[in-house]
């Protein structure tokens, strides 16, 4: 509990000074910023070298509440990752975990509560881009990868680089940047559809451009909803060696409904229910959980 | 892959044959053929030759934001006539004293009894200035529009419908007399432009090869920026927005960028089109206007850059044809070629010989 | 001055010798009327006003067309052949040889226009009398004082006194005692007629009242009546506001159905509106050519034949183009657009291209004055009314019927709607023919105030859209707050700025708007907005 106290005195002081702040206005008579700061004019300034895991926190979220219309969305949820953990989250539909991606990944604003990456980034100041620069990777739970580009380009695209116009205008692929894409392409088996637009991939090789463009990114946490839904057995297998081989260097958030891919992967699983942590253990301790055994099959 | 195909020899020899027509087969035809000869090229077919160019110049420029970024404009040509409206400006000066009330000042502003010149018109004999507003009016106003209209997400047709607003109140503005720009009548009659008189041959062909010049560095501009990473981010955001920002991207940026650069091409498109046509009024402006130049784009090809060359040519090509021959049927037409182009080609006439040429 | 102590010394007289003969004019007051001496005149005008005699009206209108001649003394009315006698009434025949016209100089003529009107405030007709007050408020001369309080005492009818009470005060202000010219004063602060201002100015004006009494009255006076004209003003821009904004409600409520509920960005929703306009126009014509005598009652048909007309052009349309673009809102804005043209043109080629007049039956023409000079015109109270109704209708319609619930349920879930066995192909068809149909109802009602003709819609469609957008994209109650507010604020601002500005304002304001708060006035805000 110690190291908590000194995580939530510790951020704001070390924040300051660091990050543009998004309230500045030019002029007293200059706008304010809207509710979603999407100013992201030093989207290149953060990038994962500034991430601080010295507590061996990757992210820490603190009593968010998200609500729609009266709805609460999540209700004052609190989670903290290892740095290099491999955590699943599971939860019925409508507990709360997409919105909770939506959060950590600058998607949507809390209306209430901390979110930090490390301890020194503050979530719910940055915007999207930001978020993705400062090392926060996400796998859309239906998957999203750009249809008319070429797999090649919907990873170059993704790929680590200085992501501003002026950059990106005069960008030449270097020969080292070629050899990272190809290395990708052949991790996830696309190396012989490398020319071929996305869009006429199978549902499970999108899924798998998706975990590639993620990895391009080089991030740090990797968020990921659903990633083996509409893959193979096959597949499904090679995905949870791959997360397993990444765990460790990486840390990842895992959301499935997939219990046997989860009883592969797991180390650590959160179960979420009504926008707020409802177990947290072994898959065995929670499955055994009273509470969740009532979510998941009482009624 | 996709765009691989703009940058082989054939796009090459198209734009040189293109370059052949404009540099050297229009002056020759026009100057030195006599026009007794078949084969001379009147001042009206120049005119009209110029015209054409200045809309596939705002049809290029509408292929990028609209094809490439997927931000459907329905206010460019607010843009094409704000250029148009810094050109005139400087062309009224011009005017000298030679207008009807033989005074130092243009004919509307003595009618309305102004004794000197508004603001707006401040330096408006120079015509460098009147250039630089060429490019920086409809430059910064698609800037300051664009980036509080892409910080707040606003887009698709939502985007679409405030910018016919834009436009439409603009037309308004520059309907009134106390605007300072002609009212109704906008500008015309003009004499001059450099001090050279402007109907002569020589100006008009001079005028024709600038427009062609321009016409086509336009496209060779176009044609680096989708075929450059930048461009294939645009199309991305065209794609999946959403994605594209998880990637690390700033998308308003780059909206704001290929917005703000059409802007400044559909006004120095302006700019041409006014000396060539002789006349700019806020019918210019009318929504109807910005929304043909959305037609010439998709009966060419979204996305081609060649396409919506095409397209404005055969549009405004049909559009001269009927309106000479059968005024009552243009409407039908028009509307006949917004509906079958959007229900039977959506990849344009391009797109129609890319497939016809795969088959055979 | 000189005149006026002549006309009230001659009025005096007049007043205490004959009015005992009230049956006959006085001979002696139509010989002056006759002597050719324009001071005797004018003195026998008024005389003659001032005996109320219904014989002196006959004489000075007579006089004033240049019917009185005169042979010796006996003054006559000659009209063609036949005469009679300006005294007595009696009939002459055979007309008497030297018969001499009557001059009648300006002045006098003057002086006959206002004693006539005077006259004919004691008339037994209403009309006649307002027609008289009408004449006299504009230049009341206060010789005719008299008369007017005779008028008063007699007048039963509310209206008429309140205006002769107006009269008179400002009569008294000309000629009264102090104590009669406050009196009058006080009378004055109570009048909504637009000419009581300049009266009380023209008391306030240096020089023209010396008592400083009088003066402080006049000015509470003025202050009073300025507040109700201030008051009368915000009404009148109140209502054209709201009559404004239920004209917008009209041409956005469709819409909102189309593009709120269903997503259709329909470029054509103002051609419906103009179809609508048309089917007024021709219905009109079939009452005008088959049944003249109930043409007030056209309307009854034309309510109901532009709301079909138009929704079975929407429904066409639905079904033919519109259907095919569901989910891409840029082509189906293009299409739609395409379409406007083909049906903007093709009312040209019907009905020309020139505007056509559509009449208001009789009882829409007119209106209510609420103050003088602020008329509520009956044509924009029925369309204030007709827009409510038809709001009410609306969400009777989409709240309590099958129809209705379907078209929810489609909207919000078509998958789900489709699998409980909704046939969502033929509801999208009625949606849009709903819509459409809304839209021939407005264009019904805008035939009723303004230019029927071709491009009617186009004027229409940027702000219909706006209303739309700005309520919030799949509200009602957001697309009735956005017309009211907006036609609100337009008149306001137009009141300030003139109307293009106060359009260009509005426009302005909207486009910033709709970037501060994307999702418009009443969205609401969640996932479902978000994706």
């Amino acid at each position: 509990m110690g190291e908590k106290d000194v995580m939530l005195s510790e951020p704001p002081a070390a924040v300051e000074g660091r990050l543009p702040d998004p309230d500045h206005r030019p002029w007293p008579w200059w706008p304010p910023a809207p509710a979603r700061k999407e100013m992201a004019s030093g989207a290149g300034n953060i990038d994962s070298t500034q991430l601080d895991v010295r507590h061996g926190v990757v992210l820490y979220l603190d009593d968010i509440s998200v609500s729609f219309d009266g709805f609460k969305a999540l209700n004052k949820l609190s989670l903290s990752i290892d740095a290099g953990e491999l955590r699943c989250v599971i939860g019925p539909n409508g507990a709360g975990k997409t919105t909770m991606m939506d959060v950590i990944t600058g998607k949507t604003r809390p209306d209430a509560g901390k979110a930090f990456f490390g301890t020194t980034i503050d979530l719910t100041k940055l915007t999207e881009p930001q978020i993705a620069h400062a090392g926060i990777g996400r796998k859309f739970q239906k998957p999203t990868i750009f249809e008319h580009h070429t797999a090649f380009e919907n990873l170059e695209l993704s790929m680590k680089a200085d992501k501003r116009v002026r950059k990106t205008l005069f960008a030449k692929l270097s020969p080292e940047e070629r050899d990272r894409i190809a290395t990708t392409l052949a991790q996830i088996r696309l190396d012989d559809s490398a020319d071929r637009p996305a869009g006429l991939l199978s549902h499970g090789q999108k899924q798998w451009l998706e975990i590639g463009m993620l990895l391009m990114q080089e991030p740090k946490l990797l968020l990921l909803d659903e990633p083996v839904a509409g893959m193979s057995d096959e597949e499904t297998e090679r995905t949870a060696e791959l997360f397993l081989t990444l765990a460790g260097t990486h840390s990842l958030v895992v959301v499935e409904h997939d219990m046997s891919f989860i009883a592969r992967i797991a180390r650590k699983v959160t179960v979420l229910h009504e926008g707020s942590v409802l177990a947290e253990g072994t898959l065995d301790t929670v499955q055994n959980d009273p509470r969740v055994i009532e979510v998941y099959l009482g009624r | 892959m996709i765009f691989a195909r703009l940058y082989g020899p054939k796009g090459w020899l198209a734009v040189l044959a293109g370059a052949i027509v404009v540099f050297a087969v229009f002056p020759v035809l026009n100057l030195v053929v006599p026009p007794e000869s078949a084969f001379h090229v009147s001042a009206f077919g120049v005119g009209l030759g110029g015209k054409f160019m200045c809309y596939m110049i705002v049809a290029v420029a509408m292929d990028l934001v609209w094809g490439y970024a997927g931000i459907l404009s329905l206010g460019h040509g607010l843009f094409f006539a704000l250029g148009g409206y810094a050109m005139g400006m400087y062309l009224m000066r011009q005017i000298g004293a030679d207008g009807q009330y033989r005074v130092n000042m243009p004919d509307f502003m003595v009618f309305l009894d102004w004794k000197e010149f508004p603001w707006t018109w401040w330096n408006s004999d120079s015509f460098l200035w009147c250039m630089f507003l060429v490019v920086a009016v409809p430059g910064l106003l698609a800037y300051v529009f664009g980036y509080f209209a892409f910080r707040s997400r606003v887009k698709g047709v939502y985007f679409s419908i405030i910018t016919q607003a834009l436009t439409f109140a603009a037309m308004l503005l520059f309907f009134r007399n106390a605007t300072g720009f002609g009212g109704n009548n906008g500008f015309t009659d003009f004499k001059r432009i450099l001090d050279i008189p402007i109907t002569t041959p020589q100006t008009r062909m001079a005028l024709f090869a600038i427009t062609g010049a321009v016409l086509i560095a336009t496209l060779l501009l176009g044609r680096y920026l989708v075929t450059s990473k930048f461009g294939r981010v645009l199309a991305a955001i065209r794609d999946a927005e959403a994605r594209v920002m998880f990637c690390g991207y700033d998308t308003v940026h780059y909206k704001l960028f290929i917005w703000t650069l059409s802007a400044v091409l559909c006004g120095i498109a302006g700019a041409l089109y006014v000396p060539q046509v002789g006349i700019i009024n806020p019918s210019e402006m009318s929504p109807a206007n910005s929304i043909e130049i959305a037609i010439w784009t998709a009966v060419g090809g979204r996305g081609t850059l060649i396409g919506p060359i095409v397209g404005a040519g055969l549009v405004n090509g049909a559009k001269t044809i009927f309106t000479v021959a059968l005024p009552e049927y243009w409407l039908y037409v028009l509307g006949l070629i917004f509906i079958l182009v959007t229900l039977f080609l959506p990849h344009g006439v391009v797109g129609l010989v890319q497939r016809w040429a795969k088959r055979t | 001055m000189i005149r006026r102590i002549l006309l009230s010394a001659a009025f005096t007289l007049a007043s205490l010798v004959f009015a005992p003969l009230a049956h006959a004019l006085d001979p002696a007051v139509v010989a002056r009327l006759t002597s050719g001496e324009s001071d005797d005149q004018v003195a026998a005008v008024a005389a003659l006003v001032a005996s109320g005699e219904d014989r002196a009206i006959v004489l000075l209108r007579a006089l004033s067309e240049g019917e009185v001649q005169v042979a010796g003394k006996q003054v006559l009315i000659v009209k063609g052949e036949a005469a009679v006698d300006a005294v007595t009434g009696a009939g002459v025949s055979p007309l008497p040889a030297g018969l001499e016209d009557v001059g009648v100089n300006n002045r006098l003529r003057r002086e006959l226009e206002s004693g006539i009107a005077a006259l004919q405030l004691i008339s037994p007709d209403r009309a006649t009398r307002l027609a008289a007050i009408k004449e006299l408020g504009a230049n009341a001369n206060d010789a005719m004082l008299p008369l007017v309080n005779k008028a008063l005492a007699k007048e039963t009818d509310p209206d008429i006194r309140a205006q002769l009470e107006m009269i008179a005060a400002a009569m008294e202000l000309k000629g009264g005692t102090k104590e009669s010219r406050i009196a009058a004063l006080k009378k004055l602060a109570a009048s909504n007629n637009p000419n009581t201002k300049p009266l009380l100015l023209g008391v306030l004006e240096k020089g023209a009242e010396a008592d400083e009494d009088v003066r402080r009255q006049a000015e509470t006076s003025l202050r009073s009546v300025e507040g109700r004209l201030a008051w009368a003003g915000r009404a009148g821009l109140l209502f054209s506001g709201i009559s404004l904004g239920s004209i917008l409600l009209l041409a956005a409520l469709g819409l909102a159905i189309t593009y709120g509920l269903m997503g259709v960005i329909n470029m054509a929703h103002g051609e419906l509106i103009m179809i609508g306009a048309y089917t007024t126009y021709v219905v009109q014509n079939l009452f005008r050519a088959y049944a003249p005598g109930a043409f007030d009652w056209y309307l009854a048909l034309a309510v109901p034949a532009s709301f079909a007309v138009a929704a079975a052009v929407g429904m066409a349309l639905e079904r033919s183009v519109i259907r095919w673009l569901y989910g891409r809102p840029l082509e189906t804005l293009l299409a739609t657009w395409g379409i406007s043209l083909m049906l903007i043109q093709g009312v040209r080629t019907i009905f020309g291209a020139q505007n056509v007049q559509v009449e208001n039956p009789a009882f829409m023409s007119g209106g209510v004055e609420i103050f003088t000079g602020v008329v509520f015109p009956y044509s924009r109270i029925v369309i204030i009314a007709f827009a409510a109704t038809v709001l009410v209708c609306m969400a009777v319609l989409l709240n309590r019927t099958r129809l209705g619930l379907f078209v929810r349920a489609v909207t919000q879930n078509r998958k789900m709607a489709a699998c409980v066995g909704v046939r969502t192909a033929r509801v999208d068809t009625w949606a849009f023919g709903l819509g459409s149909g809304l839209a021939g109802l407005a264009g019904c009602a805008l035939s009723q105030i303004g230019n029927v003709g071709p491009d009617l819609g186009q004027s229409y469609i940027v702000d219909s859209f706006l209303v739309v957008v700005f309520g919030g994209v799949g509200q009602l109650v957001g697309t009735v707050y956005a017309a009211l507010g907006l036609g609100l604020a337009n008149k306001l601002l137009e009141s300030w700025a003139g109307a293009v500005l106060a359009k260009i304002a509005v426009l302005v304001f909207i486009i910033i708007f709709i970037q501060k708060k994307p999702s418009g006035l009443f969205a609401l805000k969640g996932r479902a907005v978000e994706s």
